[in-house]
Protein backbone atom coordinates (compact mmCIF):
# COMPACT_ATOMS: atom_id res chain seq x y z
CA UNK A 1 0.00 0.00 0.00
CA UNK A 2 3.05 2.42 1.01
CA UNK A 3 4.57 1.57 -1.90
CA UNK A 4 1.34 2.16 -4.39
CA UNK A 5 0.90 5.80 -2.79
CA UNK A 6 4.55 6.55 -3.43
CA UNK A 7 4.14 6.00 -6.82
CA UNK A 8 0.94 8.59 -6.30
CA UNK A 9 2.99 10.97 -5.53
CA UNK A 10 5.71 10.59 -7.94
CA UNK A 11 3.07 10.65 -10.68
CA UNK A 12 1.66 13.58 -9.57
CA UNK A 13 5.18 15.41 -8.98
CA UNK A 14 5.98 14.31 -12.23
CA UNK A 15 2.90 15.97 -13.94
CA UNK A 16 2.96 19.35 -12.18
CA UNK A 17 6.91 20.06 -13.07
CA UNK A 18 5.94 18.64 -16.92
CA UNK A 19 3.18 20.86 -16.54
CA UNK A 20 4.36 23.88 -15.03
CA UNK A 21 7.27 23.29 -18.02
CA UNK A 22 5.05 23.14 -21.02
CA UNK A 23 2.42 26.14 -19.32
CA UNK A 24 4.76 28.65 -18.38
CA UNK A 25 5.60 29.30 -21.99
CA UNK A 26 2.15 29.50 -23.14
CA UNK A 27 1.13 32.09 -20.37
CA UNK A 28 3.63 34.16 -20.77
CA UNK A 29 2.77 33.61 -24.54
CA UNK A 30 -1.01 35.19 -23.82
CA UNK A 31 0.83 37.64 -21.08
CA UNK A 32 3.16 38.97 -23.91
CA UNK A 33 0.76 39.69 -26.59
CA UNK A 34 -2.15 41.35 -24.08
CA UNK A 35 0.86 44.09 -22.00
CA UNK A 36 1.02 47.60 -23.23
CA UNK A 37 4.83 49.06 -21.90
CA UNK A 38 3.09 50.64 -19.75
CA UNK A 39 1.96 47.71 -17.48
CA UNK A 40 -1.77 47.99 -18.57
CA UNK A 41 -3.63 45.02 -20.69
CA UNK A 42 -4.80 45.46 -24.41
CA UNK A 43 -6.32 43.26 -27.04
CA UNK A 44 -4.46 45.24 -30.21
CA UNK A 45 -2.05 42.36 -31.07
CA UNK A 46 -4.91 39.69 -31.39
CA UNK A 47 -7.30 42.59 -33.24
CA UNK A 48 -4.10 42.64 -35.69
CA UNK A 49 -4.79 39.03 -36.76
CA UNK A 50 -7.83 39.95 -38.62
CA UNK A 51 -6.88 43.29 -39.36
CA UNK A 52 -3.02 43.62 -41.16
CA UNK A 53 -4.29 42.85 -44.49
CA UNK A 54 -0.57 40.24 -45.20
CA UNK A 55 -1.55 38.29 -42.21
CA UNK A 56 -5.25 37.92 -43.09
CA UNK A 57 -4.06 36.87 -46.57
CA UNK A 58 -1.39 34.78 -45.42
CA UNK A 59 -4.26 33.01 -43.21
CA UNK A 60 -6.77 32.19 -45.74
CA UNK A 61 -3.97 30.56 -47.62
CA UNK A 62 -3.05 28.64 -44.93
CA UNK A 63 -6.13 27.53 -44.49
CA UNK A 64 -7.19 26.98 -48.00
CA UNK A 65 -4.06 24.92 -48.10
CA UNK A 66 -5.03 22.78 -45.41
CA UNK A 67 -8.35 21.92 -46.59
CA UNK A 68 -7.15 21.02 -50.30
CA UNK A 69 -4.60 18.77 -49.10
CA UNK A 70 -6.73 17.02 -46.16
CA UNK A 71 -8.73 16.62 -49.46
CA UNK A 72 -5.94 15.44 -52.20
CA UNK A 73 -4.04 13.08 -49.64
CA UNK A 74 -7.27 11.09 -48.60
CA UNK A 75 -8.56 11.35 -52.56
CA UNK A 76 -5.09 9.83 -53.48
CA UNK A 77 -4.65 7.74 -50.25
CA UNK A 78 -7.18 5.88 -49.29
CA UNK A 79 -8.20 4.06 -53.03
CA UNK A 80 -4.92 3.08 -52.94
CA UNK A 81 -5.01 1.65 -49.54
CA UNK A 82 -8.37 -0.36 -50.27
CA UNK A 83 -6.95 -1.40 -53.88
CA UNK A 84 -3.78 -3.26 -51.96
CA UNK A 85 -6.10 -4.64 -49.58
CA UNK A 86 -8.32 -6.27 -51.64
CA UNK A 87 -6.58 -6.76 -54.65
CA UNK A 88 -2.73 -6.41 -54.10
CA UNK A 89 -1.66 -7.56 -51.36
CA UNK A 90 1.69 -8.15 -52.31
CA UNK A 91 2.19 -4.21 -52.34
CA UNK A 92 1.48 -3.60 -48.79
CA UNK A 93 5.04 -3.03 -47.35
CA UNK A 94 6.19 -1.27 -50.51
CA UNK A 95 3.02 1.52 -50.07
CA UNK A 96 3.48 1.60 -46.00
CA UNK A 97 7.29 2.50 -46.17
CA UNK A 98 7.06 5.02 -48.97
CA UNK A 99 4.18 6.68 -46.55
CA UNK A 100 6.95 6.40 -43.91
CA UNK A 101 9.78 7.59 -46.17
CA UNK A 102 9.23 11.14 -45.34
CA UNK A 103 10.21 10.64 -41.60
CA UNK A 104 13.09 9.43 -42.75
CA UNK A 105 14.29 12.24 -45.25
CA UNK A 106 14.46 15.44 -43.55
CA UNK A 107 11.98 18.38 -45.16
CA UNK A 108 14.89 20.27 -46.03
CA UNK A 109 16.98 17.89 -47.74
CA UNK A 110 13.53 17.28 -50.03
CA UNK A 111 13.46 21.10 -50.34
CA UNK A 112 16.89 21.39 -51.53
CA UNK A 113 16.52 18.87 -54.23
CA UNK A 114 12.55 19.92 -55.15
CA UNK A 115 13.57 23.11 -57.28
CA UNK A 116 13.71 21.34 -60.62
CA UNK A 117 9.97 19.74 -59.93
CA UNK A 118 8.45 22.55 -58.27
CA UNK A 119 10.18 24.79 -61.77
CA UNK A 120 7.91 22.43 -63.82
CA UNK A 121 4.86 22.89 -61.28
CA UNK A 122 5.29 26.82 -61.53
CA UNK A 123 5.32 26.62 -65.07
CA UNK A 124 2.21 24.25 -65.54
CA UNK A 125 -0.08 26.00 -62.69
CA UNK A 126 1.52 29.29 -61.86
CA UNK A 127 2.71 30.48 -58.27
CA UNK A 128 -0.13 30.43 -56.49
CA UNK A 129 0.62 28.97 -52.62
CA UNK A 130 -1.87 26.51 -53.09
CA UNK A 131 0.33 24.55 -55.36
CA UNK A 132 2.10 24.01 -52.00
CA UNK A 133 -0.22 21.11 -52.19
CA UNK A 134 1.98 18.42 -53.37
CA UNK A 135 4.57 18.67 -51.48
CA UNK A 136 2.40 18.56 -48.39
CA UNK A 137 0.48 15.99 -49.54
CA UNK A 138 3.83 13.83 -49.28
CA UNK A 139 4.96 15.73 -45.73
CA UNK A 140 0.91 14.28 -44.87
CA UNK A 141 1.40 10.70 -45.58
CA UNK A 142 3.08 9.09 -42.80
CA UNK A 143 0.29 10.26 -40.46
CA UNK A 144 -2.69 10.07 -42.80
CA UNK A 145 -1.38 6.23 -43.55
CA UNK A 146 -1.38 5.64 -40.14
CA UNK A 147 -4.77 6.73 -39.17
CA UNK A 148 -6.15 5.25 -42.51
CA UNK A 149 -4.42 1.92 -41.77
CA UNK A 150 -5.99 1.50 -38.18
CA UNK A 151 -9.60 2.05 -39.42
CA UNK A 152 -8.78 -0.79 -42.43
CA UNK A 153 -7.66 -2.88 -40.06
CA UNK A 154 -10.84 -2.36 -37.84
CA UNK A 155 -13.37 -3.54 -40.56
CA UNK A 156 -13.45 -6.52 -42.85
CA UNK A 157 -12.90 -4.77 -45.80
CA UNK A 158 -13.44 -7.43 -48.23
CA UNK A 159 -16.20 -9.09 -46.42
CA UNK A 160 -18.16 -5.92 -47.05
CA UNK A 161 -17.54 -4.90 -50.58
CA UNK A 162 -18.23 -8.93 -51.40
CA UNK A 163 -21.84 -8.24 -49.99
CA UNK A 164 -22.45 -5.26 -51.48
CA UNK A 165 -21.39 -6.10 -55.05
CA UNK A 166 -23.13 -9.12 -54.50
CA UNK A 167 -26.46 -7.31 -53.52
CA UNK A 168 -25.80 -5.00 -57.02
CA UNK A 169 -24.02 -2.39 -55.58
CA UNK A 170 -21.84 -0.64 -57.90
CA UNK A 171 -18.09 0.53 -57.08
CA UNK A 172 -19.29 3.99 -56.51
CA UNK A 173 -22.27 3.49 -53.41
CA UNK A 174 -19.61 0.30 -52.23
CA UNK A 175 -17.10 3.24 -51.84
CA UNK A 176 -19.01 6.14 -50.56
CA UNK A 177 -22.22 4.01 -49.35
CA UNK A 178 -20.55 1.12 -47.76
CA UNK A 179 -17.15 1.81 -46.79
CA UNK A 180 -16.83 5.16 -46.24
CA UNK A 181 -19.15 5.74 -43.45
CA UNK A 182 -17.45 2.27 -41.83
CA UNK A 183 -13.81 4.23 -42.05
CA UNK A 184 -15.79 8.12 -40.59
CA UNK A 185 -13.21 7.74 -37.46
CA UNK A 186 -10.16 7.48 -39.74
CA UNK A 187 -10.69 9.93 -42.76
CA UNK A 188 -11.45 12.17 -39.89
CA UNK A 189 -8.32 11.52 -38.51
CA UNK A 190 -6.66 11.33 -41.25
CA UNK A 191 -8.31 14.71 -42.28
CA UNK A 192 -7.36 16.73 -39.07
CA UNK A 193 -3.33 15.53 -38.43
CA UNK A 194 -3.26 17.36 -42.32
CA UNK A 195 -4.79 20.27 -41.57
CA UNK A 196 -2.66 20.34 -38.14
CA UNK A 197 0.48 19.49 -40.51
CA UNK A 198 -0.31 22.17 -43.04
CA UNK A 199 -0.89 24.81 -40.45
CA UNK A 200 2.36 24.70 -38.76
CA UNK A 201 4.43 23.75 -41.66
CA UNK A 202 7.55 26.51 -42.44
CA UNK A 203 9.99 24.59 -44.51
CA UNK A 204 8.71 24.48 -47.50
CA UNK A 205 6.64 27.73 -47.91
CA UNK A 206 9.67 30.12 -46.50
CA UNK A 207 12.60 28.23 -48.49
CA UNK A 208 10.27 28.17 -51.42
CA UNK A 209 9.36 31.51 -50.50
CA UNK A 210 5.59 31.02 -50.09
CA UNK A 211 3.52 33.62 -48.18
CA UNK A 212 1.31 31.14 -45.91
CA UNK A 213 0.72 31.74 -42.08
CA UNK A 214 4.19 29.99 -40.48
CA UNK A 215 6.09 32.38 -42.96
CA UNK A 216 4.27 35.68 -42.29
CA UNK A 217 4.50 34.79 -38.32
CA UNK A 218 8.16 35.19 -38.63
CA UNK A 219 8.15 37.94 -40.92
CA UNK A 220 6.05 39.98 -38.69
CA UNK A 221 7.71 38.92 -35.68
CA UNK A 222 11.29 40.81 -36.82
CA UNK A 223 9.04 44.19 -36.03
CA UNK A 224 6.53 43.28 -34.08
CA UNK A 225 6.89 40.55 -31.66
CA UNK A 226 3.68 41.14 -29.93
CA UNK A 227 2.14 40.14 -32.70
CA UNK A 228 3.60 36.96 -34.07
CA UNK A 229 3.04 35.92 -30.49
CA UNK A 230 -0.36 36.05 -30.19
CA UNK A 231 -0.76 34.11 -33.81
CA UNK A 232 1.76 31.44 -32.69
CA UNK A 233 -0.57 31.12 -29.34
CA UNK A 234 -3.82 30.75 -31.68
CA UNK A 235 -2.22 28.53 -33.94
CA UNK A 236 -1.06 26.08 -31.17
CA UNK A 237 -4.06 26.57 -29.61
CA UNK A 238 -5.85 25.85 -32.79
CA UNK A 239 -3.87 22.68 -33.62
CA UNK A 240 -4.61 21.45 -29.61
CA UNK A 241 -8.56 22.20 -30.14
CA UNK A 242 -8.27 19.42 -33.36
CA UNK A 243 -6.25 16.94 -31.62
CA UNK A 244 -8.60 17.03 -28.59
CA UNK A 245 -11.39 16.76 -30.81
CA UNK A 246 -10.03 13.64 -32.50
CA UNK A 247 -9.27 12.13 -29.24
CA UNK A 248 -12.62 12.26 -28.54
CA UNK A 249 -13.89 10.54 -31.50
CA UNK A 250 -14.98 6.90 -30.55
CA UNK A 251 -12.12 4.53 -31.81
CA UNK A 252 -12.98 1.48 -33.79
CA UNK A 253 -12.22 -0.29 -30.12
CA UNK A 254 -14.79 1.33 -28.51
CA UNK A 255 -17.31 1.33 -31.16
CA UNK A 256 -17.04 -2.46 -30.61
CA UNK A 257 -17.30 -2.82 -27.60
CA UNK A 258 -20.24 -0.31 -27.13
CA UNK A 259 -21.79 -3.12 -29.71
CA UNK A 260 -21.41 -5.31 -26.86
CA UNK A 261 -18.12 -6.71 -28.54
CA UNK A 262 -15.89 -7.16 -26.31
CA UNK A 263 -12.76 -7.94 -28.45
CA UNK A 264 -12.44 -7.90 -32.12
CA UNK A 265 -12.54 -11.15 -33.56
CA UNK A 266 -9.46 -12.63 -35.29
CA UNK A 267 -10.98 -12.46 -38.46
CA UNK A 268 -12.19 -8.81 -37.95
CA UNK A 269 -8.64 -7.85 -39.05
CA UNK A 270 -7.33 -7.78 -42.42
CA UNK A 271 -4.21 -10.40 -42.43
CA UNK A 272 -1.13 -8.37 -42.53
CA UNK B 1 -7.49 -18.57 -70.55
CA UNK B 2 -8.31 -17.87 -67.52
CA UNK B 3 -4.82 -16.71 -65.92
CA UNK B 4 -4.25 -14.60 -68.31
CA UNK B 5 -7.47 -12.78 -67.64
CA UNK B 6 -6.54 -13.08 -64.21
CA UNK B 7 -3.12 -11.35 -65.05
CA UNK B 8 -4.51 -8.88 -67.33
CA UNK B 9 -7.63 -7.77 -64.46
CA UNK B 10 -3.62 -7.86 -62.16
CA UNK B 11 -1.74 -4.66 -64.50
CA UNK B 12 -5.79 -3.00 -64.31
CA UNK B 13 -5.78 -3.12 -60.46
CA UNK B 14 -1.86 -2.45 -60.63
CA UNK B 15 -2.32 0.33 -62.75
CA UNK B 16 -4.44 1.88 -59.93
CA UNK B 17 -0.98 2.39 -58.09
CA UNK B 18 -0.05 5.31 -60.53
CA UNK B 19 -1.31 8.29 -58.98
CA UNK B 20 0.49 7.73 -55.98
CA UNK B 21 3.42 6.51 -57.13
CA UNK B 22 3.52 9.72 -59.43
CA UNK B 23 3.22 11.84 -56.40
CA UNK B 24 5.88 10.05 -54.43
CA UNK B 25 8.21 9.98 -56.91
CA UNK B 26 7.84 13.18 -58.20
CA UNK B 27 7.92 15.35 -54.41
CA UNK B 28 9.57 12.64 -52.34
CA UNK B 29 12.31 10.50 -54.56
CA UNK B 30 13.00 12.84 -57.48
CA UNK B 31 14.26 15.29 -54.94
CA UNK B 32 16.12 13.09 -52.61
CA UNK B 33 17.95 11.64 -55.91
CA UNK B 34 18.78 15.50 -57.15
CA UNK B 35 20.77 15.75 -53.48
CA UNK B 36 22.39 12.75 -54.00
CA UNK B 37 23.13 12.73 -57.89
CA UNK B 38 23.98 16.68 -57.12
CA UNK B 39 26.20 16.32 -54.11
CA UNK B 40 28.39 13.65 -56.41
CA UNK B 41 28.85 14.94 -59.23
CA UNK B 42 30.79 17.80 -60.97
CA UNK B 43 29.01 19.54 -64.12
CA UNK B 44 27.03 16.54 -65.06
CA UNK B 45 30.05 13.98 -64.72
CA UNK B 46 30.59 11.91 -61.19
CA UNK B 47 32.99 13.19 -59.04
CA UNK B 48 33.79 13.79 -55.02
CA UNK B 49 35.20 16.67 -55.43
CA UNK B 50 31.86 18.65 -53.56
CA UNK B 51 32.87 16.16 -50.51
CA UNK B 52 35.34 18.55 -50.14
CA UNK B 53 33.20 20.76 -48.42
CA UNK B 54 33.72 18.03 -45.52
CA UNK B 55 37.06 19.57 -44.58
CA UNK B 56 35.83 22.95 -44.68
CA UNK B 57 35.93 23.82 -40.35
CA UNK B 58 33.15 26.12 -40.72
CA UNK B 59 30.76 23.18 -41.99
CA UNK B 60 32.39 20.39 -39.47
CA UNK B 61 31.86 22.70 -36.56
CA UNK B 62 27.96 22.76 -38.05
CA UNK B 63 27.84 18.99 -37.78
CA UNK B 64 29.24 19.14 -34.29
CA UNK B 65 26.81 21.37 -33.22
CA UNK B 66 24.08 20.04 -35.01
CA UNK B 67 24.96 16.37 -32.85
CA UNK B 68 25.46 18.00 -30.24
CA UNK B 69 22.56 19.79 -30.14
CA UNK B 70 20.55 16.42 -31.43
CA UNK B 71 22.52 13.51 -28.78
CA UNK B 72 21.79 16.41 -25.73
CA UNK B 73 17.89 17.03 -26.06
CA UNK B 74 17.34 13.42 -27.29
CA UNK B 75 18.95 12.61 -23.96
CA UNK B 76 17.48 15.04 -21.88
CA UNK B 77 13.58 14.10 -24.01
CA UNK B 78 13.85 10.57 -23.51
CA UNK B 79 14.70 10.32 -19.59
CA UNK B 80 11.94 13.15 -19.22
CA UNK B 81 9.55 12.06 -21.65
CA UNK B 82 9.50 8.65 -20.27
CA UNK B 83 8.82 9.53 -16.62
CA UNK B 84 6.03 11.69 -18.15
CA UNK B 85 4.63 8.70 -20.04
CA UNK B 86 5.26 6.63 -17.25
CA UNK B 87 2.87 9.15 -15.44
CA UNK B 88 0.37 8.99 -17.82
CA UNK B 89 0.28 5.15 -18.39
CA UNK B 90 -0.62 4.23 -14.62
CA UNK B 91 -3.78 6.29 -15.16
CA UNK B 92 -6.68 5.73 -16.79
CA UNK B 93 -6.47 4.52 -20.17
CA UNK B 94 -9.17 6.58 -21.16
CA UNK B 95 -8.85 9.13 -18.77
CA UNK B 96 -9.13 13.19 -19.34
CA UNK B 97 -5.61 13.83 -18.52
CA UNK B 98 -4.63 11.03 -20.90
CA UNK B 99 -6.30 12.66 -23.83
CA UNK B 100 -5.25 16.23 -23.02
CA UNK B 101 -1.50 15.21 -22.41
CA UNK B 102 -1.70 13.27 -25.77
CA UNK B 103 -3.21 16.05 -27.67
CA UNK B 104 -1.15 18.52 -26.21
CA UNK B 105 2.29 16.60 -27.24
CA UNK B 106 0.71 15.76 -30.08
CA UNK B 107 0.77 19.72 -30.91
CA UNK B 108 4.02 20.40 -29.88
CA UNK B 109 6.36 17.36 -31.18
CA UNK B 110 4.53 17.59 -34.97
CA UNK B 111 3.33 20.42 -35.13
CA UNK B 112 4.77 23.13 -33.17
CA UNK B 113 7.60 24.61 -35.63
CA UNK B 114 7.91 28.65 -35.53
CA UNK B 115 5.27 29.05 -33.01
CA UNK B 116 7.62 27.50 -30.01
CA UNK B 117 10.26 30.06 -31.29
CA UNK B 118 7.82 32.71 -30.39
CA UNK B 119 6.69 30.93 -27.01
CA UNK B 120 10.51 31.36 -25.80
CA UNK B 121 10.75 34.83 -27.61
CA UNK B 122 7.57 35.79 -25.39
CA UNK B 123 8.98 33.58 -21.92
CA UNK B 124 12.97 33.88 -21.92
CA UNK B 125 13.53 36.94 -24.89
CA UNK B 126 15.16 40.30 -24.02
CA UNK B 127 11.59 41.42 -22.77
CA UNK B 128 10.43 38.27 -22.35
CA UNK B 129 7.50 37.95 -19.32
CA UNK B 130 9.97 35.41 -17.07
CA UNK B 131 13.17 37.35 -18.11
CA UNK B 132 11.50 41.11 -16.82
CA UNK B 133 10.23 39.16 -13.58
CA UNK B 134 13.29 37.36 -12.50
CA UNK B 135 14.91 41.17 -13.26
CA UNK B 136 12.21 42.98 -11.53
CA UNK B 137 11.51 40.33 -8.65
CA UNK B 138 14.52 38.56 -7.87
CA UNK B 139 17.31 41.19 -9.65
CA UNK B 140 18.23 38.56 -11.55
CA UNK B 141 19.46 38.98 -15.47
CA UNK B 142 19.59 35.89 -17.08
CA UNK B 143 21.27 37.56 -20.03
CA UNK B 144 24.23 38.88 -17.73
CA UNK B 145 26.72 36.96 -19.79
CA UNK B 146 25.00 37.58 -23.41
CA UNK B 147 21.87 36.91 -24.88
CA UNK B 148 21.87 32.79 -25.10
CA UNK B 149 18.78 32.28 -25.92
CA UNK B 150 19.61 32.88 -29.69
CA UNK B 151 22.31 30.16 -29.63
CA UNK B 152 23.28 26.65 -29.04
CA UNK B 153 21.95 27.02 -25.25
CA UNK B 154 18.63 28.12 -26.44
CA UNK B 155 18.37 25.73 -28.82
CA UNK B 156 18.58 23.00 -26.58
CA UNK B 157 16.24 24.12 -24.09
CA UNK B 158 13.35 25.01 -27.02
CA UNK B 159 14.70 22.09 -28.60
CA UNK B 160 13.22 20.14 -25.35
CA UNK B 161 10.22 21.50 -25.49
CA UNK B 162 9.22 19.60 -28.92
CA UNK B 163 11.45 16.20 -28.14
CA UNK B 164 10.33 15.45 -24.45
CA UNK B 165 6.55 15.41 -26.19
CA UNK B 166 7.61 13.61 -28.67
CA UNK B 167 8.84 10.85 -26.25
CA UNK B 168 5.59 10.93 -24.76
CA UNK B 169 4.01 10.02 -27.84
CA UNK B 170 6.48 7.47 -29.07
CA UNK B 171 7.03 5.70 -25.37
CA UNK B 172 3.45 5.49 -24.28
CA UNK B 173 2.75 2.32 -26.63
CA UNK B 174 5.48 0.11 -25.30
CA UNK B 175 4.01 1.18 -21.95
CA UNK B 176 0.97 0.01 -22.32
CA UNK B 177 2.30 -3.37 -23.83
CA UNK B 178 3.34 -3.93 -20.20
CA UNK B 179 2.02 -6.30 -18.53
CA UNK B 180 0.53 -6.51 -14.91
CA UNK B 181 1.42 -9.99 -14.97
CA UNK B 182 4.86 -9.65 -15.12
CA UNK B 183 5.22 -7.29 -11.79
CA UNK B 184 2.78 -10.11 -10.64
CA UNK B 185 4.92 -12.77 -11.19
CA UNK B 186 8.32 -10.53 -9.91
CA UNK B 187 6.14 -10.48 -6.39
CA UNK B 188 5.02 -13.72 -6.51
CA UNK B 189 8.63 -14.76 -6.48
CA UNK B 190 9.98 -12.39 -3.93
CA UNK B 191 10.96 -9.77 -6.08
CA UNK B 192 11.00 -5.90 -4.83
CA UNK B 193 10.15 -2.86 -6.94
CA UNK B 194 14.10 -2.54 -7.43
CA UNK B 195 14.44 -6.00 -8.97
CA UNK B 196 11.11 -5.55 -11.39
CA UNK B 197 12.81 -3.02 -12.75
CA UNK B 198 16.26 -3.94 -12.72
CA UNK B 199 15.65 -7.71 -14.03
CA UNK B 200 12.06 -7.36 -15.53
CA UNK B 201 10.24 -3.90 -16.82
CA UNK B 202 13.83 -2.62 -17.46
CA UNK B 203 15.33 -5.16 -19.70
CA UNK B 204 12.33 -5.38 -21.94
CA UNK B 205 11.61 -1.71 -22.03
CA UNK B 206 15.50 -1.33 -22.99
CA UNK B 207 15.05 -1.56 -26.20
CA UNK B 208 12.46 0.92 -26.62
CA UNK B 209 13.58 3.20 -24.80
CA UNK B 210 17.18 2.89 -27.17
CA UNK B 211 14.68 3.57 -30.21
CA UNK B 212 12.51 6.18 -29.61
CA UNK B 213 15.52 8.15 -28.16
CA UNK B 214 17.40 7.60 -31.65
CA UNK B 215 14.34 8.49 -32.97
CA UNK B 216 14.61 11.74 -31.10
CA UNK B 217 18.14 12.40 -32.20
CA UNK B 218 16.83 11.94 -35.79
CA UNK B 219 14.19 14.34 -35.26
CA UNK B 220 16.36 17.01 -33.89
CA UNK B 221 18.74 16.43 -36.29
CA UNK B 222 16.46 17.40 -39.10
CA UNK B 223 14.65 19.94 -37.54
CA UNK B 224 14.62 23.19 -39.50
CA UNK B 225 11.26 26.00 -39.13
CA UNK B 226 11.84 26.09 -35.37
CA UNK B 227 15.70 26.98 -35.19
CA UNK B 228 14.83 28.93 -38.84
CA UNK B 229 12.77 31.15 -36.14
CA UNK B 230 14.78 31.85 -33.36
CA UNK B 231 18.05 32.41 -35.08
CA UNK B 232 17.82 34.95 -37.63
CA UNK B 233 21.95 35.79 -37.32
CA UNK B 234 24.48 33.07 -38.65
CA UNK B 235 24.60 29.59 -39.43
CA UNK B 236 25.53 27.47 -36.27
CA UNK B 237 24.09 24.12 -37.24
CA UNK B 238 23.54 22.37 -40.25
CA UNK B 239 19.98 22.99 -41.24
CA UNK B 240 20.91 26.46 -40.65
CA UNK B 241 23.74 26.33 -43.27
CA UNK B 242 21.44 24.55 -45.73
CA UNK B 243 19.10 27.90 -45.43
CA UNK B 244 22.26 30.46 -46.01
CA UNK B 245 23.66 27.86 -48.90
CA UNK B 246 20.16 28.19 -50.31
CA UNK B 247 19.57 31.67 -49.58
CA UNK B 248 22.45 33.47 -50.45
CA UNK B 249 23.14 35.21 -53.71
CA UNK B 250 26.31 36.76 -53.08
CA UNK B 251 28.24 33.35 -53.60
CA UNK B 252 27.66 31.65 -57.09
CA UNK B 253 27.85 27.47 -56.39
CA UNK B 254 26.25 27.67 -53.06
CA UNK B 255 23.99 25.17 -54.02
CA UNK B 256 26.22 22.37 -54.63
CA UNK B 257 27.22 23.09 -51.05
CA UNK B 258 23.54 23.06 -50.03
CA UNK B 259 23.57 19.82 -51.59
CA UNK B 260 26.61 18.02 -50.12
CA UNK B 261 25.65 19.60 -46.57
CA UNK B 262 22.07 18.03 -47.38
CA UNK B 263 23.87 14.32 -48.27
CA UNK B 264 26.22 14.47 -44.82
CA UNK B 265 22.30 14.72 -43.21
CA UNK B 266 20.74 12.13 -45.00
CA UNK B 267 23.67 10.01 -44.53
CA UNK B 268 23.20 10.71 -40.88
CA UNK B 269 19.63 10.48 -40.38
CA UNK B 270 19.24 7.29 -42.59
CA UNK B 271 22.01 5.30 -40.34
CA UNK B 272 19.79 6.57 -36.96
CA UNK B 273 16.47 5.66 -38.65
CA UNK B 274 18.13 2.08 -39.33
CA UNK B 275 19.45 1.45 -36.07
CA UNK B 276 15.99 2.77 -34.83
CA UNK B 277 13.97 0.44 -36.52
CA UNK B 278 16.83 -2.84 -35.57
CA UNK B 279 15.83 -2.05 -31.96
CA UNK B 280 11.82 -1.60 -32.80
CA UNK B 281 11.94 -4.62 -34.36
CA UNK B 282 13.65 -6.45 -30.63
CA UNK B 283 10.78 -4.01 -29.03
CA UNK B 284 7.67 -6.24 -30.48
CA UNK B 285 9.73 -9.10 -30.17
CA UNK B 286 9.16 -8.68 -26.29
CA UNK B 287 6.16 -5.98 -25.77
CA UNK B 288 4.12 -6.07 -28.11
CA UNK B 289 4.53 -9.69 -29.15
CA UNK B 290 3.50 -10.85 -25.47
CA UNK B 291 -0.02 -9.75 -26.93
CA UNK B 292 -0.11 -12.32 -29.88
Amino acid sequence: MSGRSRLQVLRWVVLALAAAFFLVPLLAMLDFSTRTPTGGRSGEDWAALLDSPPLVRAILASVQLAALTAVAVIALLLPTMLLVTLRLPWARRTVELLCLLPLAVPAIVVVVGIAPVYAWVTYLLGGSSLTLVFAYVVLALPFAHRALDAGLRSIDVLTLVEAARSLGARWPTVLLRVLLPNLRGAVLSAAFLTVALVLGEFTFASLLSYDTLPVAINAVGKRDAGVSVAASLASLLVAFVLLLALSLLPGPGERARRRGRLRPSPTFRSPR
Amino acid sequence: MRRAGAGRAGLLAAAGLLPFAAVVVLFLLIPTVVVVVGALSDDGRPSLSGLTAFGDPTVLRAFARSTWLSASTAAIGAVVGALVAYAVATGAPDGVLRRVVTSACGVLAQFGGVTLAFAFIATLGVSGVVTLWLRDALGVDVFANGVWLFDMPGLVLVYTFFQVPLMVIVFLPALDGVRPQWREATVTLGGSTWQYWRHVGGPLLAPAFGGSALLLFANAMSAYATAAALVSQGAPIVPLQIRAALTSEVLLGRADLGQTLALGMVVVVVAVMVAQALLQRRTSRWVAGSAR
